[in-house]
């Protein structure tokens, strides 16, 4: 499942509920972004989506994924809006019957959230705002999964 | 009647996030050739590099048809979150 939150969401909670109940699954990985301060030069970032289109390429990645390295299931939580140094900005968690998938999965899940995922991020600091774009590095982070 | 929605650093350079556009125009080219007679910088930025078009929310490529469009956005590069 795939949800955009406008508002601050706890992790720690999510995960809980995501491993509950599960018998049969063996290995729960997850993954949480925090947004960083950079020194005082970030006071907040601002992600843009595009409600249903956002989403609906996600879930495409993620159903390949789950085919790719046969994840039981998924869970993909997306912060969008304004968010502050220290405001978990995505979280991802995977289950499978085993752990190396479970990881992999989730790896390969953030390296596609970002650097290709329909979000448009600006951030605000004490100099103005500027619009980021992925970097090199993210490029070649999910370049390695094609 | 088609809605047209603008995403990340286009609408700062627009000035607005979304404008219907009355009559809806035939094509995806005439759309911007009317964006760009009403705000030049702006139809220079849809043209740039990187700019991709959606129509009812599915990517499209080339010149298409907006006949029964009901929505046209204009997505500069993702960046990811």
């Amino acid at each position: 499942m795939i949800r955009l939150l406008d508002q601050p969401f706890d992790p720690g909670a999510e995960l809980n509920r995501f491993c509950a109940g599960r018998t049969e699954t063996g290995a729960v990985a997850s993954f949480t972004g925090i947004a960083r301060g950079e020194a005082g030069q970030a006071t907040a970032l601002e992600l843009e989506a595009y409600p249903g289109f956002t989403e609906a390429q996600i879930d495409e990645i993620a159903q390949a994924a789950v085919t790719r390295f046969g994840l039981q299931d998924f869970l993909i939580l997306h912060r969008v809006g304004r968010i502050a140094p220290g405001e978990a900005i995505v979280f991802v968690a995977t289950a499978s019957a085993h752990r190396r998938a479970a990881f992999e999965a989730c790896d390969h899940l953030m390296d596609y959230l970002k650097s290709r995922a329909p979000f448009w991020k600006k951030e605000h600091g004490p100099g103005g705002e500027r619009w980021v774009e992925p970097t090199a590095r993210d490029l070649a982070d999910a370049a390695r999964w094609d | 009647m088609t809605r047209v929605l603008l995403f990340g650093r286009l609408s700062d350079i627009a000035g607005w996030r979304e404008r219907r556009f009355d009559p809806t125009p035939a094509r995806l080219s005439a759309l911007k050739a009317l964006i760009a007679k009403d705000d030049r910088g702006l139809g220079e930025a849809l043209d740039g590099p990187g700019v991709r078009a959606a129509v009812d929310k599915a990517l499209v490529r080339g010149d298409v048809s907006l006949a029964g469009a009901a929505e046209v956005a204009f997505l500069p590069p993702m960046s990811g979150g």
